[in-house]
Parts: C-alpha cells; structure tokens; sequence
C-alpha cells in the first residue's frame, strides 16, 4: 500500500466519474427531489425535531443511492486487471477515502437545498460550526460503511438489493448518533455534551476504515 | 466422561426450573387504600400477597415517617390476606412521605415505602413506637423476594437474562470461526460460524420472546420503543441478514468467505451499537437510564443462587446445541459430496 497508488486510483475513481456525468446529474436529482418531496408533505415551519430527523432520512438514502455503486460498475475483466496492478489495501482505502469525499460533498449541497426549501428555522438557536461537522462525520460515516458493504454484495454478484439488506441494520449506530448528535447543535447545545456523540461517530468511522483495510483483501482473492 | 458437561448443564436446568418455578414469593404488602393521611384518625385497608394473617395471629401495623413512629391504634385481620388498620395520624409529622409498615407476628417486616403523602407537616412528633419492637424480623425459609411490579414474573429472570448472555456466548463463537475461515479457507470453520448463528438465532428470538412477555406484564406493553429493544431487534436484524448473503451465493467457497467477511464486520459494529445505545436515551430496562440493574440490593443473594446456574445451564445447552448443528452441518456436506 503506496500513498501513490491510492492517489492513481483516487483520480482513476475521478475520471471515471466525470466521465459519466449522467450518474452526478442523477445523484443530485436525487437529493434535490427527496428535499422538493419532504417540502411537499411537510411545507415550511416544521418542528425542529421532524425538521431534524426528514433530514438524517434523505441523507441515509442519498448515501444508500450513491455507495451502492462504489464497486458495482466493475467487470470481471477489469476487477482481474486492477488486481494485478494494485494491491487490495489501496483499492479500498482508495475507494473509501473517494466514497467519503463524494458522500461529504452530496452530503452539504443536500443540506443546502434542504435549508433552502424547508427554512432555515430550525437553524436559529443552532451551533450551525457543531451541525456542519455533524453532517460531515455522519455523512463520511456511511459513506465508510457502505463501502465495504457494496463491496461484499457486489462479490455476491446481487448488487443493489443486497447492500440495503445488508447494510441497513450496520448503519444505524451510525444513524442513531448522528440523529442526536444533529439535534443537539441544532438545540445550540455545546461541543462538551455534543461532543460525546461526535466521538462516537468519529470512533466508528476509523473503526470501519481499519476494519475494510484488514478485511478488504479476503473479499477481493477469489 | 467426555460428556460430562452436557450431563452438568441438564441437570443445572432441569434444577433452574425446579426451583426457579417452585420456590415461594416472600410475603410482600402490595396495596393500601389511600395515597394521602392528614391528622386525625384514618382507617386503612391493607392488601398483602402471601401472608398468613388470622384472627390468633394478628399483626402490628405501624407507619414511620423520618424514622418517628406511630402506631395503629386497631388492627383488625379481614382474611389472611387482608387488613383494616386505624391510625390516628398526628400533626407535625416532618418528612413529605410517610412508610407503611406491617410486622406479622411470624414473619418478615413487610413495608410499602413513601406510602403516603403526608399533610400537616410540622417539626416532628415524640415517637410513639408499639411495644417492644423487633426490627427486621426474618422468617426461615428459602424463598425469592417479592419486588413491586415485578411480583411471581420475577422468576423470568432464570429465563430471559441468560437467552442473550448465550446469544452474545454463541455469537462471539461464530466470530472466532469466521476468523478461523479466513486463515484457513476450510469449509468446516465456516460450516461452526453458521451453525453457531443458526442456534444463536433461536436464543435471540427466545429472548425476544420471554422479553416481550415480561415487557407485557411489568410494563404494560408487547414492545416498547427502548434502548435495549431496539439492540436486541437490530442484532436479529443483522443475523438474518448474514443468512441472506449466504443464501444469495451458490458457490459454497465465496459464499463462506464473504459470510465471514461480512460476520465480521457486523460482529464490531454491533458491540459499538450496543454500547452506544444505552448511552442515547432513557430506557426502562433494569441497567439503564437512572434504571437499577439487578444489582446488589436488586439481585439479593436469593436469586443470585439460581440465576448463576441458570446462566451456565443455558450456555451449555446453547454450546451444546451448537456442537450438533455443526455435526449436521458436516454431515449435509459429506452427503453433497457422495
């Protein structure tokens, strides 16, 4: 594992990627519908909690959306070939770290166009520093997690279906902090009882990275 | 004797459920008639479980507020069970709430805590304690205690507690074969970690099961929405989800190695999960939210005498159970291969 092959995939991620630009239009329609749907059944006013946890929703399926795809657009042919050239380690810390980066990213213009259709009440009394970093590591988290996941159905060869069964029940540790952790800095409370959950959210997150590093080159020998 | 742990672990249950379902509640004083006392003379009717009250052996009954005492004046006994007692309440009682607190003439000091709301608070009073008073009195006899709400259903504990203590025993097993699998490759490894979350499966919905009872009767519910609940449903959750990778893939090999991959992975999220958890809200369950577990003055030496055992006759049946889904499960493919 060579911080230059990370890097060589990262951008090979990358390229792929803008080279499909139909898959980014997609994901944001995505995002951009799930918000014009919450505004729909609720409008604007909503309480913070609702507001709060409609929010965590769409982003749990945003990333289920866009993570499935981590490892399901790779053909045989190809997998064989980048397993000659790559060592296992690379690919998925390569992998993950791009999951991360595209999941932060969705992530914020998610939060954006949701403060922009539901109003930004719920923003009032908020920590908006505490809320953006809990967005960031909930959003990082499951990008973290569903990597690994979409990695193991898309070995089992049964891509989509599989990854919601199988990872649903592994993000809600995830999920869970990041709900409280969310409404906490959105109730203006401070980094010493929000913190608490922001740890637990950071804990989980390393914890899977180093548990895809370790596990990662069982699932790619075949 | 290379089954002697077997033998231990029948004859531990086969002794669980004796005693854990034939040992007597102690006596316990279960309700009063009133919530509040002002001064003056107040005549109370007392329900008790278990107790042997007659017309021969009437009881003192006395109430205690910030350790003054005053006695009841009249003891009257209904039947074995039932009391009418008249206290004449006086005024300047100090604390807010005021103990009942019954002695039979046998047995053990029953007593119903913060009982009372007491009005015409004051200074205190001079104690008016009944004759000579034998504090806490304790009847011979092996029996369980009698907890408010929790009552006869106490005996669940020998049951529902030692169901997930298995579960996470068998569970912890499968991991360890799932380790195994990786550095091995042998599809027997893989064929223990499976057969251990087949069993362990069963003990969580045993757990399930038995909670959801216990829940019922102590809480009013089938499921409420609580910490532990919500752990022991999302444990469930990612065990059948394990079985569905499995199912998923035809090729015996990738599908162990991803099983074990994905076993894992699940088995070090879900230790976080439950660890979180707890810490996240308020929940009914013993051991959480500001909620006592079974702990030194909640599990008295009593129960502790049966619910030990009972946890290592559950472990070994489960371990048991398990050596002989893994023994199927070596058959089944000795059969696939001839």
């Amino acid at each position: 594992m060579r911080p230059s092959e990370i890097a060589a995939i990262v951008r090979l991620e990358l390229a792929l990627d803008l080279r499909q630009r139909a898959a980014w239009a997609g994901l944001l329609l995505y995002s951009v519908g799930a918000c014009y749907i919450g505004f729909l059944a609720l409008r604007t006013g909503t309480a913070t909690p609702v507001w709060n946890a409609l929010l965590w929703i769409i982003l749990l399926f945003a990333a289920f959306n866009t993570l499935t795809r981590a490892f399901q657009r790779e053909d045989a042919g190809r997998q064989l070939y980048l397993h000659t050239l790559a060592d296992p380690r690379s690919v998925v810390i390569a992998r993950t770290l791009y999951s991360m980066v595209l999941m932060l990213a969705l992530a914020l213009v998610t939060v954006a166009v949701y403060i922009l259709l539901l109003g930004g009440h719920a923003l009032r009394e908020a920590d908006v520093a505490l809320f953006l970093l809990t967005v960031a590591l909930g959003g990082t988290g499951f990008a973290a997690v569903l990597t690994l996941i979409s990695a193991i159905a898309a070995r089992a060869g049964n891509g989509v279906g599989l990854t919601a069964v199988l990872g649903l029940p592994l993000v809600l540790p995830l999920l869970l902090s990041a709900l409280r952790a969310s409404k906490l800095a959105l109730d203006g409370i401070g980094l010493n009882i929000t913190g608490t959950y922001l740890l637990w959210l950071l804990l989980i997150d390393v914890l899977t990275v180093a548990l895809a590093y370790l596990l990662f080159p069982y699932l790619w020998r075949d | 004797m290379r089954h002697w742990w077997k033998a231990l672990g029948i004859a531990l249950l086969l002794a669980v459920v004796c005693f854990g379902l034939g040992v007597d509640l102690a006596p316990a004083l279960v309700h009063v008639d009133r919530d509040r006392i002002a001064p003056g003379p107040v005549e109370l009717r007392i329900t008790t479980y278990r107790t042997t009250f007659s017309q021969a052996a009437t009881p003192r009954v006395w109430i205690s507020n910030d350790g003054q005492r005053v006695c009841a004046d009249r003891v009257v006994v209904v039947d074995a069970t039932h009391l009418t007692a008249t206290v004449d309440v006086p005024a300047g009682l100090r604390a807010d709430l005021t103990h009942l607190v019954v002695l039979p003439p046998d047995g053990d000091t029953l007593a119903l805590l913060d009982a009372f709301w007491t009005e015409g608070r004051g200074a205190g009073i001079t104690d008016r304690p009944c004759a000579p008073s034998t504090d806490h009195a304790q009847a011979p006899g092996f029996r369980f205690p009698n907890r408010s709400l929790l009552t006869e259903s106490i005996r669940n504990l020998f049951f529902h507690v030692p169901m997930w203590f298995t579960m996470m025993l068998l569970m912890s097993i499968s991991v360890v074969m799932s380790l195994r699998h990786l550095r091995s490759g042998s599809l027997d490894h893989d064929g223990a970690a499976l057969a251990a979350v087949h069993v362990g499966l069963l003990f969580a919905v045993l757990g399930l099961i038995t909670g959801s009872i216990w829940a019922r009767v102590t809480w009013g519910g089938w499921w409420t929405s609580d910490t532990k609940l919500n752990g022991a449903a999302v444990t469930t959750l990612v065990y059948a989800a394990y079985l569905v990778l499995r199912g998923s893939v035809s090729d015996p090999h990738k599908a162990a190695r991803l099983a074990a991959v994905y076993n894992i992975f699940a088995y070090v999220l879900m230790m976080v999960f439950l660890m979180v958890l707890p810490r996240l809200s308020d929940s009914l369950h013993p051991g959480n939210g500001g909620n006592p577990a079974f702990n030194q003055y909640d599990l008295d030496d009593r129960l502790r005498l049966v619910f030990y055992p009972a946890v290592l006759g559950w472990m070994l049946l489960g371990t048991w159970a398990w050596t002989l889904a893994r023994r199927l499960d070596r058959l089944q493919r000795l059969h696939d291969h001839a």
